[in-house]
């Protein structure tokens, strides 16, 4: 009876690990195979290298390395300017505004926008030549500032970051005010009847109650920007030079530009790698402010 | 009402397998599928494979799978799968190509090239054919022979605005013929504010081929050669003197602002307005500006030359080709339909439709008067696909983004040529 009730149980989890090992188990064991592989994508064989494209990913890849940093640098940007943004913009409509609800539309328009159409779209905007945002500066009596934003490794990597932020604020908005609406007005309330002022109960309510739901937006933006490469193949495909390129496009250019398929699988599986260990080492201070 | 329902599906299923056995029967003739990526030529192609059909019963069916990029990832992975289909292009450099052809996925076309004393093959531009065919000792290890059917036939050269050309007080039917010349005319561009070259040079293979053109004009084929074969370092001064013109056409003002990010849609739509003097572009230019901009008015030159001593040469030759599926039950089909395909009058309606170069040679007197341009300079073509040696990849990389590096003013042309020479030690040490 026992074993019957233990097998059901089984056959009821089943389907379930079947498509996990199917979709996901058996994929990442197998691009871990190949990652230990030279292999072009195409002939039968392969060339057994252990762990030899490993090797040359940490310790010999240059512009990998440089393309981590240019993600890190996109990553801090939305960590800072694209979240202090998405939370502020939450809290002016988590308040009894008018036409909040129509703000909150505004907001999220970019966010589902294709990433092709942003990125070619303020490609066009930026352009050097004929931009509209150039054309305006001069028209505005600002010449000086006027400038080949793209094309220049002084400001590329940074309007390409700024540009993220802009399509990327509306999703941490949305939870940003999704958490601030589950914070009960009574506590509020009490505060202001306790004598706090505005500041105060900004301190000592919003602050700690929203710090899970800031978590979970920061590693909504590490996991999302560090792997963000539409934007950029549509606006920059990764120059000038290698000062946006980010290691999305490493990987692609290895597949498709050096037709070396055991190598992109290799830097996709240490590209996992890393960002599991960015995420766990978040999990834990989050852990830890959560419980301060 | 459960057993009207189940009698209704029962009859259904009945009429659908009989009719398809009825279908299959009447349609005895194989279907042929090609996978292409030709955008621009999908009508012109619809309406081919309505005449072959109607002359032949074999029906063609095209599919189209673009843009290019997404093509390629398509026609790999149906290779690791073994479900290419009849026809196919390979959108790769010819290390790729002979892998599909060590794969097994690639049927050799020699045997009905050579047929009925070579018709087939002389019929075709010799340097077209040339990309898809290994000569005898070719270093991939391939049966020497022919195993793709160019479709049609490019080149690469500069095009200059004659509008713009007046402008700058220059003769519009005497492009500069120098390199010095053209950076004089660089300096009268920069005076009158306007943008110089424009190219897509955010896509790093047109800077590949720009820079190769140079440097076949100073070193020689041989040379050029030679340093892919490692026996010349890329610190060479002649790689230096290459190099060094890419500074010296930014220092001119030669180069649009924002070249070095620029696609070539973007570069094809400024040149096409009239709001660039030169542009660096293939000959496929033309149908895309005629779509653009019916009136502009521009020619065709050679890029201009650099040194006296070898001469210049642009890419070109190969165009579009397409490969017969080794594995297809309907190869020979196939073959029959890619002869008729390249036969005068199918290539004659392409040239005319698409303003494409014919791959046929009986067909060039159809094509307009802007191509014949094009056309005047093909002997002096050449193409990496027909050198025999390949390049390493990381060397093409570094080499194509160090020159980016140069006219972003970000590193000088001695850095990059040291830059380069330490990649391809590094790729020749791992070869090893």
């Amino acid at each position: 009876m026992k074993f019957k009730s233990t097998l059901e149980n089984y056959l009821f989890v089943l389907p379930a690990v079947l498509i996990f090992s199917i979709f996901y188990i058996i994929p990442f064991l197998w691009v871990f195979q190949l990652g230990m592989y030279e292999w072009d994508g195409i002939m039968p064989t392969k060339t057994f290298v252990g762990l030899g494209n490993f090797k040359e990913i940490f310790f010999q890849d240059k512009i990998w390395w440089q393309s981590m940093f240019n993600a890190g640098y996109i990553t801090f940007i939305a960590l800072t300017f694209q979240n202090i943004l998405a939370f502020l913009l939450a809290l002016a409509c988590d308040r009894e505004i008018k036409l909040k609800n129509f703000y909150r539309l505004i907001f999220f328009i970019p966010p589902v926008l294709s990433e092709v159409v942003v990125g070619l779209v303020w490609q066009w905007i930026l352009d050097g030549n004929y931009g509209l945002l150039n054309g305006w500066l001069v028209h505005l009596g600002f010449p000086q500032f006027a400038h080949n934003w793209l094309s220049d490794p002084q400001t590329a990597l940074t309007t390409v970051a700024i540009v993220h932020s802009w399509k990327g604020f509306g999703w941490g908005f949305l939870i940003f005010l999704a958490g601030l609406q589950t914070i009960p007005r009574e506590l509020y309330e009490a505060a202001r009847v306790d004598g706090a002022n505005a500041w105060q109960s900004f301190k000592k309510i919003t602050i700690p109650l929203m710090i899970p739901v800031t978590v979970l937006v920061m590693i909504l933006t590490i996991l999302g920007t560090m792997q963000a490469f539409v934007l950029i193949i549509a606006m920059t495909g990764g120059g000038p030079a290698y000062h946006t390129e980010v290691p999305v496009l490493r990987i692609l250019a290895s597949m498709r530009g050096s037709s070396r398929f055991g190598y992109a699988c290799a830097q996709g599986l240490s590209f996992g790698l890393i960002l599991m260990v960015i995420s766990f080492i978040q999990y834990k201070f989050s852990s830890r402010a959560r419980k301060i | 009402m459960r057993k009207i329902y189940a009698f209704g599906l029962t009859l259904c299923a009945t009429l659908v397998f009989f009719g398809c056995a009825l279908q299959s029967k009447a349609t005895d003739k194989p279907t042929i599928t090609i996978w292409h990526w030709m955008t621009d030529r999908e009508p012109a192609f619809t309406e081919l494979a309505r005449r072959y059909e109607a002359k032949t019963g074999i029906r063609v069916n095209f599919e189209l799978y673009a843009p290019s990029d997404a093509y390629s990832q398509k026609v790999r992975a149906a290779a690791q799968g073994a479900t290419l289909p009849d026809i196919f292009g390979i959108l790769a450099e010819k290390r790729d190509f002979s892998s599909f052809i060590k794969a097994g996925h690639v049927l050799d076309l020699t045997p009905h090239m050579d047929a009925d004393s070579g018709r087939w093959r002389n019929s075709l531009f010799a340097k077209a054919l040339a990309v898809n065919e290994f000569n005898p000792g070719n270093k991939y290890g391939i049966e020497p022979g022919v195993y793709g059917v160019p479709i049609d036939v490019m080149a690469i050269q500069m095009l200059y605005n004659k509008g713009l050309f007046k402008k700058l007080g220059l003769d519009p039917e005497k492009p500069p013929l120098t390199f010095q010349e053209f950076v004089e005319i660089g300096k009268k561009i920069k005076a009158q504010n306007m943008q110089g070259m424009v190219s897509g040079w955010a896509e790093v293979w047109m800077i590949d081929c720009f820079a190769n053109n140079y440097a076949f004009n100073i070193m020689g084929k041989d040379k050029v050669i030679d340093t892919i074969k490692g026996k010349i370092p890329y610190t060479d001064p002649d790689w230096v003197k290459v190099l060094g013109l890419f500074k010296e056409m930014q220092e001119a003002g030669l180069l649009a602002t924002g070249v070095v990010t620029m696609v070539n849609k973007t570069a094809e739509q400024l040149f096409a307005n009239g709001k660039a003097v030169f542009a660096f572009n293939g000959s496929w230019c033309v149908n895309v500006y005629k779509g653009m901009n019916p009136g502009l008015k521009y020619g065709v030159m050679m890029p201009p030359r650099a040194s006296d001593k070898y001469p210049m040469v642009i890419w070109g030759g190969a165009g579009s080709s397409f490969m017969v599926n080794a594995r297809s039950k309907n190869k020979e089909e196939a073959v029959r339909f890619l002869q008729w395909l390249t036969d005068k009058e199918q290539q004659a309606y392409l040239a005319e439709t698409t303003n494409n170069l014919p791959a046929n040679k009986e067909s060039l007197s159809k094509v307009s008067e802007i191509l014949n341009e094009f056309v005047r300079n093909m002997d002096n073509t050449t193409h990496p696909n027909v050198w025999g040696v390949s390049e390493f990849p990381a060397v093409i990389e570094a080499f194509d983004k160090g020159i980016q590096s140069i006219i972003i003013k970000e590193k000088t042309p001695e850095q990059i040529a040291a830059e380069v020479q330490k990649i391809k030690a590094r790729e020749q040490a791992k070869k090893r």
